[in-house]
C-alpha cells in the first residue's frame, strides 16, 4: 500500500470530482438557459417586439439545439472561455477570475482569523471539560454559529463602523493600496465568517482533544512520566486535530463560495456578489460561470482535505504490510 | 511498612475505592489489603466487575475522573502514594512503576514511531538522543524482537498484536522498574503469540528484580505466571495464598466454583455438566451486609448473610470464610449428569462440504482464505474449528451461512440436496435451516427492541409462526434457554452478557435449525457465565437434535463440546478427526504446538513445543507444506518443496504432513496434552 495507495485513492476521487462537476455542469445549464423559458425574453423584457427577442436568441444561439448548446458551452468553459457577458458585451473569464481572487483574499484573512483561535479555543475547552471556561467556549461557539451572516455583518457594522468608528464599513479600499490596508479593510467583512467557523472549528478540536486525552495511549504516556506539556504536545495534539484538519480544509469551500451575502452586505467585489449581480440582471453567462467556477473550489477543497488526512495519518499514509 | 532493610513492592492497607455516578459513592474496592514483596510475582484473579482494573489505576493514581479513594493507604516501594504532589507522582512514574495494557495497539501512540516512544522513556533519564537510540535497540532485542532497527522505524499499526504487545512490554521495562503492573497482558491475543508473551515475561522475570502484580480473569495463566494469587470478588478478597495452594486446594466456595466452571481433564459434554455459579456479581455501591458470595453460596448460611467473615489466616494463607475447612464441600449448582444419550443419528451428514474454496482479491493479488476444504457434518454432533486468527475459521463459516459466496468448483449439500454458494439463490427452509451464534450478542439482538418483540419476530420469520401458537412456542424457547418470562418485556441492554447470549440462542433456535454455527460464543464472558453458556449448548443438541459448527480459540471448550474437530491453517485443513483422536494424538505437528501453547491449570512441567513467529500472509503462502516456516518438526526439503496429501492416518482421523503416522506416534509419545 503506501504512496501507491494513496495515488490510486487521490485518481478515483479526482475522477469522483470530475463526475460531480459534471452534473453540476447540466444543473447550472439547465438552469442558466433552459429554466428561464425564453432568455431573449427574460433580458429584453414583457413589452418587447418578438422579432427583437428571435433576433437576440439567434445571435445567442439560443434558437439551436439543446445538446449542441451544452456542449458548445461546456467545450470553450474547459478551455477556459466562459462565453460573453449579456450586460457587458465582453468575456466573462476576466470578470470571474477578478472576483475570485477578491474572494479568496477575504476567506484567507477570515482563515488566519478563525483557525489558530478556533483550535486554542477547543483545546482551552477541551482542558477545561465542564469547566466555566469550556461551557463560555462551546455555548458561545455554538450560539454564535447559527447566527446568520446578514445579523452579525449588521451588529458589526453598526457597532465598529458607525458607533465606534473603528473600521470601514464597505469593504472598497483606495485603488493601489498596499496589502495592509486591504487587510484592514477586510477584517469588518471576516468577522461575520469568522463567527460562523469559530463555533464549528472549536467544537470538533474539542471533541479531538477529550478523545485524544481518554485514549490509552495517552494514558501510556501519562504513566510513562513525561511531563504534561509532553503528553499534550507530543502525544494528544497530533491525534487530536486530526480529524478537525480535515474539516477546516473541507470549510475552505464555505468560505468561498457562500460568500454571498457577506460580500453583497460589505459592497465587496468578489465571486458571491458577482453572481447576485449576475442573477438580478439575467447575465446567465457570468452566472453560470461563476457558480461552476465554486463547484470547482468546492471540489478541490474537499478532495485536498482528503488528501492532507491521508498525508498525515500514518494509518492511512503507510497502511499494513504485514 | 516501617521495615528497614528492602521495602515492600507494594502494600495496600484497607483500600476502598468508589466511582462517583449520579451524585452517589458506589464502591468498587473495600477495604483491600494485601502484600507484595520484593520480587515477588503475585496474581489477582476474578471475575469481570470485581475491580481488578481498579486496583492497577489506584496504585499509579490514574483512576478515571469520578474515582476516588475513600479509604486506606498505598505504598509504593515505602513511599505513599496518595501523598505524593504531583511532580514526586511523576517521578514515582518514570522510575518506580511501570504498567502492560491489554490492548497494546490502543496503548501505543497511532501516530508516532515506536523508536520515538521507545527513546522518549530514556531522554527522560536524560540520555543524550543517539545513546537514548542504543538503549532503545538494546531493550528491544531483550524483548525478542529481531529486527529491533527495523522496527523503531515503523508505526504501530505495522506490527502484529504479539509484536505491539513486546513492544509494550519493552517500554514498561526501559524504566527498570520496581514494580511492573500486568493488567491483562494477553488477553485478546492468539493461544500460540500468548504463549510467547507468557514465556518471555518468565524469562524477563529471572533477569530482572521487578516484582510482579499480575491482574487477569484466567486462572491457568496467572497459576503459570504467579507465585502468590489473591482473588477478588466484589471488591474484596476473599482468598489469598500461594498459586499452588489456591488452585489445588481452595478454601473459599467461590474459588471452588471458579475453578468448577472451567472443563478441565478432557471432560467432554457426553460425560459431564460444567458447574455453574447461580446469580450475579453484587453491582457496584450494592450494601454487603454479611459474606459478599453469601447469595450465591450453597454452603451459606444465616450467619453469613448477616457477620462479614474475617480474612481467616489459615498459616500463610488467608480466606474470607466462616466455614472455609469446609469449602470444598460446597455442593455442585448444576448437576453433573446428563440426559440420557440420544438414540443413534443417522449416518447420513446433514452437511457435505466438497472442495469448497474462496478466494478474496486483495490490493491486486489473490487472497486465499478458504483451500479446497472438504468435510461431512453428522446429525446432532459438533465440529470444532480451532487454528489461530488468520486461519480462515470466520471465513468458512460465512461460506457456509452463504454471507459470503464460494469461489466456483466446489460443491456443498444440506440434507442431501445441493445447497447453493448464494444466500438468494436457497430456498427458503434452508436459509432457516442454518443460523449463527456469534461472539457478541449485541450485534445480534435489535437494541431498540424488547426480548418480546425480538423473539416474536424471529418466531413469525423462522417459523412461520403467530398468535397463540407463537406465544406458547415463544415461551417454550425462552424456557429452554433458562431465561424467565419476566425477561421477555426487557431491552437486550437491560441484560448481562451471558443473559443476552441465551437471548441470542434462542433466536437462532426459533426456527428449528438444523446447523448452528457459533463463533466464539463465549469468548467475551466470564467463566462461570461460559459454563452455563455451554451447557445449555449441549442440552440443547441433545434435545433439538441440531448439529453445531463451533469456532473457538479455547480449546478446553472446543474439546468439550465438539465430536469431531477441524484444524485450519492458511485455509486448509491440517487436520481432522473425531476430538478425542485429534486431542490426544497423534496429531499434526500444528495441533500439538497449539495444543502446547494453552497454559494448564494441571500442568507440571512448561509444556515443550513453541511455534516462532506469526502466521504466514494467506497472499504470499509458502510452498510445499505451508506450515513448514514455523514447524517444528520440519524433516527436510520434502517440506518446503511438496504439499502433503490430507491422508487418512487411521480410520476417520487425517492429517496433511509428510511424516507417517507412525512416526508422530513416535515423537509425540512422551507428551500427553490435556488442555486446562
Amino acid at each position: 500500500m503506501g504512496a501507491r495507495a494513496i495515488l490510486s485513492f487521490l485518481l478515483k476521487r479526482i475522477a469522483l470530482s470530475i463526475v460531480t462537476l459534471f452534473l453540476l455542469s447540466i444543473m447550472v445549464f439547465l438552469g442558466g438557459q433552459v429554466l428561464p423559458g425564453n432568455v431573449g425574453r427574460a433580458i429584453l423584457g414583457p413589452l418587447a417586439d418578438q422579432r427583437a427577442v428571435d433576433a437576440l436568441n439567434h445571435s445567442l444561439g439560443l434558437d439551436r439545439p439543446l445538446l449542441v448548446q451544452y456542449w458548445d458551452w461546456i467545450s470553450h468553459f474547459v478551455q477556459g472561455d466562459m462565453g460573453t457577458s449579456y450586460i457587458f458585451r465582453a468575456p466573462v473569464a476576466p470578470f470571474v477570475i477578478d472576483a475570485l481572487g477578491n474572494s479568496m483574499k477575504l476567506a484567507l484573512v477570515a482563515f488566519i482569523m478563525v483557525v489558530p483561535l478556533g483550535i486554542l479555543g477547543g483545546i482551552i475547552a477541551a482542558l477545561n471539560v465542564n469547566r466555566p471556561i469550556d461551557r463560555i467556549i462551546s455555548l458561545g461557539g455554538l450560539s454564535a454559529t447559527v447566527l446568520p451572516e446578514f445579523v452579525t455583518g449588521i451588529i458589526f457594522i453598526l457597532l465598529f463602523g458607525v458607533w465606534l468608528n473603528w473600521l470601514p464599513i464597505a469593504a472598497v479600499w483606495p485603488p493601489g493600496s498596499g496589502v495592509f490596508t486591504q487587510i484592514y479593510y477586510l477584517i469588518l467583512p471576516a468577522l461575520p465568517l469568522f463567527l460562523v467557523l469559530f463555533g464549528y472549528i472549536a467544537r470538533m478540536a474539542r471533541s479531538g482533544m477529550i478523545e485524544a486525552l481518554d485514549a490509552d495511549y495517552t494514558r501510556t504516556a501519562v504513566l510513562k512520566g513525561l511531563p504534561w506539556h509532553t503528553v499534550i504536545w507530543r502525544h494528544v495534539l497530533r491525534n487530536a486535530l486530526l480529524p478537525t484538519i480535515t474539516v477546516i480544509a473541507t470549510q475552505t469551500g464555505y468560505l468561498i463560495g457562500g460568500l454571498v451575502v457577506v460580500e453583497t452586505l460589505f459592497r465587496y467585489q468578489g465571486i458571491g456578489s458577482l453572481i447576485f449581480t449576475a442573477a438580478r440582471g439575467k447575465d446567465f453567462p457570468v452566472l453560470e460561470a461563476g457558480i461552476l467556477t465554486i463547484g470547482i473550489i468546492y471540489a478541490v477543497a474537499t478532495l485536498i482535505a482528503d488528501l492532507l488526512y491521508s498525508v498525515l495519518n500514518p494509518r492511512i499514509r503507510l497502511g499494513t504490510d504485514q | 511498612m516501617t521495615d528497614l532493610s528492602t521495602p515492600n513492592a507494594l502494600e495496600l492497607h484497607h483500600l476502598s475505592v468508589a466511582y462517583r455516578v449520579g451524585g452517589r459513592n458506589r464502591a468498587v474496592l473495600r477495604d483491600l489489603s494485601l502484600t507484595i514483596r520484593p520480587g515477588e510475582a503475585y496474581g489477582l484473579v476474578g471475575e469481570s466487575g470485581c475491580g481488578k482494573s481498579t486496583v492497577a489505576l489506584s496504585v499509579v493514581r490514574y483512576l478515571p475522573r469520578n474515582g476516588v479513594i475513600t479509604a486506606g493507604e498505598i505504598a509504593l516501594v515505602g513511599h505513599n502514594v496518595m501523598k505524593l504532589d504531583n511532580e514526586s507522582l511523576r517521578r514515582m512514574r518514570a522510575e518506580s512503576v511501570s504498567m502492560v495494557y491489554q490492548d497494546p495497539g490502543k496503548a501505543l501512540n497511532p501516530s508516532i514511531r515506536i523508536g520515538r516512544q521507545m527513546t522518549e522513556i530514556f531522554e527522560l533519564r536524560g540520555i543524550s538522543d543517539q545513546a537514548a537510540v542504543d538503549q532503545a535497540i538494546s531493550m528491544l532485542n531483550r524483548v525478542r524482537i529481531s529486527d529491533p532497527i527495523r522496527v523503531m522505524q515503523r508505526y504501530p499499526h505495522q506490527l502484529s498484536g504479539g509484536m505491539q504487545q513486546r513492544v509494550g512490554i519493552a517500554m514498561a521495562l526501559a524504566s527498570d522498574p520496581t514494580m511492573l503492573i500486568l493488567d491483562e497482558p494477553t488477553t485478546g491475543l492468539d493461544a500460540t503469540v500468548e504463549a510467547e508473551v507468557l514465556d518471555l515475561i518468565a524469562k524477563l522475570r529471572q533477569e530482572l528484580s521487578a516484582s510482579i502484580l499480575f491482574i487477569s480473569h484466567n486462572l491457568a495463566v496467572v497459576s503459570r505466571m504467579c507465585d502468590r494469587v489473591g482473588v477478588l470478588y466484589a471488591g474484596m478478597l476473599v482468598e489469598e495464598g500461594t498459586t499452588a495452594e489456591v488452585f489445588n486446594n481452595p478454601r473459599h466456595p467461590y474459588t471452588v466454583a471458579l475453578l468448577r466452571c472451567l472443563p478441565r481433564g478432557g471432560q467432554r459434554k457426553d460425560q459431564i455438566r460444567l458447574d455453574t455459579i447461580p446469580g450475579f456479581l453484587p453491582a457496584p455501591g450494592a450494601t454487603i451486609t454479611g459474606c459478599p458470595f453469601a447469595d450465591r453460596c450453597a454452603l451459606a448460611d444465616s450467619r453469613c448473610h448477616n457477620e462479614l467473615p474475617p480474612l481467616h489466616d489459615l498459616g500463610g494463607r488467608l480466606s474470607r470464610c466462616h466455614y472455609h475447612e469446609r469449602a470444598q464441600d460446597l455442593p455442585r449448582t448444576t448437576p453433573g449428569s446428563i440426559a440420557a444419550a440420544p438414540a443413534a443419528h443417522g449416518r447420513e451428514p446433514v452437511l457435505r462440504i466438497k472442495d469448497l474454496n474462496k478466494t478474496y482479491a486483495a490490493h491486486g493479488h489473490a487472497l486465499r482464505a478458504v483451500n479446497d476444504v472438504s468435510l461431512d457434518l453428522m446429525p446432532g454432533q459438533t465440529l470444532g474449528l480451532v487454528g489461530e486468527s488468520g486461519s480462515g475459521k470466520t471465513t468458512f463459516a460465512r461460506l457456509l451461512l452463504g454471507l459470503v459466496p464460494a469461489d466456483s468448483g466446489g460443491s456443498m449439500q444440506l440434507d442431501g440436496q445441493p445447497l447453493a454458494s448464494k444466500l438468494e439463490s436457497r430456498s427458503a427452509d434452508q436459509v432457516k435451516a442454518m443460523q449463527i451464534v456469534f461472539q457478541n450478542p449485541d450485534s445480534a439482538l435489535n437494541r431498540a427492541h424488547s426480548i418480546r418483540h425480538i423473539m416474536g419476530r424471529a418466531l413469525r420469520t423462522l417459523a412461520g409462526l403467530k398468535g397463540a401458537a407463537q406465544q406458547k412456542r415463544l415461551i417454550e424457547l425462552v424456557r429452554s434457554v433458562r431465561l424467565t418470562e419476566r425477561h421477555l418485556s426487557v431491552k437486550p441492554r437491560q441484560l448481562s452478557g451471558g443473559l443476552k447470549q441465551r437471548v441470542a440462542i434462542a433466536r437462532a433456535f426459533a426456527g428449528d435449525p438444523r446447523i448452528v454455527v457459533c463463533d466464539e460464543p463465549t469468548s467475551a464472558l466470564d467463566v462461570s457465565v461460559q459454563a452455563a453458556i455451554l451447557n445449555l449448548l449441549a442440552d440443547l443438541q441433545t434435545k433439538e437434535h441440531v448439529s453445531y459448527i463451533f469456532i473457538s480459540h479455547d480449546l478446553a471448550v472446543v474439546r468439550y463440546l465438539s465430536d469431531h474437530i477441524a484444524v485450519l491453517y492458511l485455509g486448509r485443513i491440517m487436520e481432522i478427526g473425531p476430538s478425542e483422536r485429534v486431542f490426544s494424538g497423534p496429531h499434526h505437528p500444528y495441533t500439538e504446538a497449539l495444543l502446547s501453547a494453552v497454559p494448564k491449570l494441571d500442568e507440571t512441567e512448561p509444556s515443550r513445543v513453541r511455534l516462532d513467529g506469526e502466521i504466514p500472509s494467506a497472499v504470499n503462502p509458502p510452498s510445499g507444506c505451508v506450515f513448514h516456516t514455523r514447524c517444528p518438526r520440519k524433516i527436510g526439503a520434502i517440506c518446503e518443496e511438496q504439499e502433503p496429501p490430507l491422508f487418512d492416518s487411521e480410520p476417520e482421523h487425517r492429517i496433511r504432513c509428510h511424516i507417517p503416522f507412525e512416526e508422530l506416534a513416535r515423537l509425540q509419545k512422551k507428551q500427553e496434552v490435556i488442555p486446562a
